[in-house]
């Protein structure tokens, strides 16, 4: 069993930025820059969930307000997005069975934060809203928006729950740790079932409560070798997968007739 | 130890698998049925998504049945021209099957439905079988001979038109029920991901009157290229064949199998028959209750665009 690899990841420093001499009259604007070393990320067979290290760096911070620990980085890991119908199963008869449902438009396939403090300490309510940031405050849109708001209202609660429940949308408080002045370094979790594709990686700076400033950068995870292979073969050469899955069947159940022969 | 299914896109311990297969292949090698019956539920039961299931289930199927027609052949028990008739029915059938499941599954009501058939065709079968092999049971026991099929003894389905000779089952019947029996099992074995043996074979006994000897032979026969047929089309249209979860129950399945039919052969035909009862009957009453029990998530998510 191959266990949870800890996917290292190294950083562009851009620490020269914050050696720059400025002028003394404008205050120094700060900034966020996160850096991966891989791009992509491949998926095993015996993957059963991993952390996800990501190192930046503050531009320009306040020693000041540094020391007194009043910047706050906020890291979010993004799935591929994508159309979602979530399906509501009601009493029919005595039987549960799919009723209503809604459609989303874009939804992330994976979310997962890791904050330096507890969500509700970094900063207002609102402000999460307006960036859509946080499992409980994305954004879900609606693909029919003339439903009644309160189904719309039931049914993304719902689709963030299942999230959060499968895993895929979590929330890792203290996940982001400040090394030094500059440097922090986030971890974020990549569930078992984490979806394959490109994954969008964004670091929040907040200062004192306050939205600064966002990066991103860009990362593949798919699934490697073997698993990737038969994924492939059975989308593209369908045809074929089918042949051998069938064959493949056949050979062993004679190979099992010839090895476990009872009679 | 885990590993990852690429097309289930879950992460499964191999010893449950293997485990699984060999449980379900011991109890088909002991009842003459492929297990898919069992199969397929107990994938759903361990979170494989019911559409990868049903076509995994057909999948797995194909080894079983092929392990056990080679020892049929081998003892002349199979009727390859009521096996061929039954299987241009089922070719038909699997087909509808398939666009069937493809719509259901869009609709967002597959695992409804499959859950639904069954409980309604094992609940139907299983208590057949078992009022059958129960009074089978109690008529030895009190010592009366056996009713002997009388000659003259023919339902209605002897007195349709187009008769064919099946020389190997000494039958002389109507093609209408046989390639009809072929295309109602082909349609289950789409939709439900088995064989359909537990069905082909109490139809082959009592309805068509099939001698018992070469029932299972060639119902076995059959199953192969229903399977077979599913399996391909299934691979095509819905990509939900997994090839790793499907050889890990074979693996465990074609060497249960075999154990299983030595163990058979110790039991009486009723003893064995009440016990496969029993068996189907349990399976459905815990697919009744998963319907009626509020299930711990009301909600469900199907992403789409994708797969």
């Amino acid at each position: 069993m191959r266990g949870p690899k800890a996917f290292a990841t190294a950083i562009l420093l851009s620490l020269l930025a914050a050696v720059v001499p400025v002028k003394a009259q404008t205050p120094p604007v700060e900034g966020i820059q996160i850096g991966l070393s891989t791009d992509n990320v491949s998926i095993t067979a015996g993957f059963s969930g991993a952390d996800l290290t990501i190192f930046g760096s503050l531009e320009n911070p306040d020693p000041l307000v540094a020391r007194q620990g009043r910047y706050d980085v906020i890291v979010v890991l993004e799935g591929p997005p994508r159309p979602v119908v979530v399906r509501r199963k009601d009493r029919v008869l005595g039987v549960w069975v799919n009723l209503e449902s809604e459609t989303f438009e874009n939804v992330p396939m994976s979310y997962s934060v890791a904050t330096t403090r507890p969500l509700q300490d970094i900063t207002e309510p609102n402000s999460y809203k307006q960036l859509s940031l946080g499992a409980s405050n994305l954004y879900m849109q609606p693909a029919d928006a003339g439903d009644s708001p309160a189904t719309i209202e039931e049914f993304t609660a719902a689709l963030r729950s299942r999230k959060t429940a499968t895993g895929l949308y979590s929330e890792n408080v203290g996940g982001v740790q400040f090394l030094s002045q500059n440097l922090f370094r986030a971890t974020v979790r990549l569930a078992p079932n984490v979806p394959v594709g490109t994954h969008k990686a964004r670091a929040f700076l907040f200062k004192s409560g306050v939205f600064i400033k966002e990066s991103s950068a860009q990362l593949e995870i798919r699934k490697s070798g073997f698993e990737q292979s038969i994924f492939r073969v059975a989308h593209n050469y369908s045809f074929l997968y089918g042949v051998f899955a069938i064959s493949l069947a056949m050979l062993t159940g004679w190979l099992g007739r010839v090895i476990f022969r009872k009679d | 130890m885990g590993i990852y299914l690429p097309i289930a896109e879950i992460s499964v311990n191999v010893f449950v698998l293997l485990a699984m297969g060999a449980a379900v292949g011991f109890l088909s090698g002991m009842f003459g049925v492929g297990g898919g019956f069992l199969i397929t539920p107990l994938l759903i039961f361990y979170n494989i998504p019911p559409a990868i299931a049903v076509a995994t289930g057909a999948n797995q199927v194909i080894a079983s049945s092929f392990s056990g027609v080679l020892s049929h052949m081998k003892r002349g028990t199979l009727d390859f021209k009521l096996g061929g008739v039954l299987l241009a029915g089922g070719i038909v059938g699997s087909t509808g099957g398939i666009f069937v499941f493809a719509f259901l599954r869009r609709l967002g009501q597959l695992d409804l439905f499959i859950s639904l058939l069954y409980v309604v065709l094992l609940g139907t079968v299983g208590g057949l079988m078992l009022v059958e092999s129960v009074n089978a049971l109690r008529a030895t026991r009190s010592g009366a001979a056996p009713v002997l099929k009388k000659s003259g003894q023919h339902n209605w389905i002897h007195r349709l038109p187009l008769k064919m000779r099946f020389r190997a089952s000494k039958l002389f019947v109507s093609v209408i029920p046989v390639l009809g029996l072929g295309a109602g099992i082909g349609f289950l074995s789409s939709i439900m991901g088995v064989g359909g043996g537990f069905i082909m074979v109490p139809a082959l006994i009592y309805l068509l009157k099939v001698p018992t000897n070469v029932v299972i032979g060639t119902s076995l026969f059959q199953i192969i290229f229903t399977s077979a047929y599913t399996t391909l089309v299934h691979a095509t249209t819905n990509q939900t064949v997994d090839v790793v979860l499907a050889f890990l129950l074979m693996a465990g399945g074609v060497a249960g199998a075999q154990y299983g039919a030595k163990a058979g052969q110790r039991l009486r035909g009723e003893q064995l028959r009440a016990l496969l009862a029993l068996l189907v009957l349990a399976v459905a009453i815990r697919l009744a209750i998963d319907l009626f029990v509020t299930p711990p998530n009301l909600y469900s998510l199907t992403a789409t665009g994708l797969n």
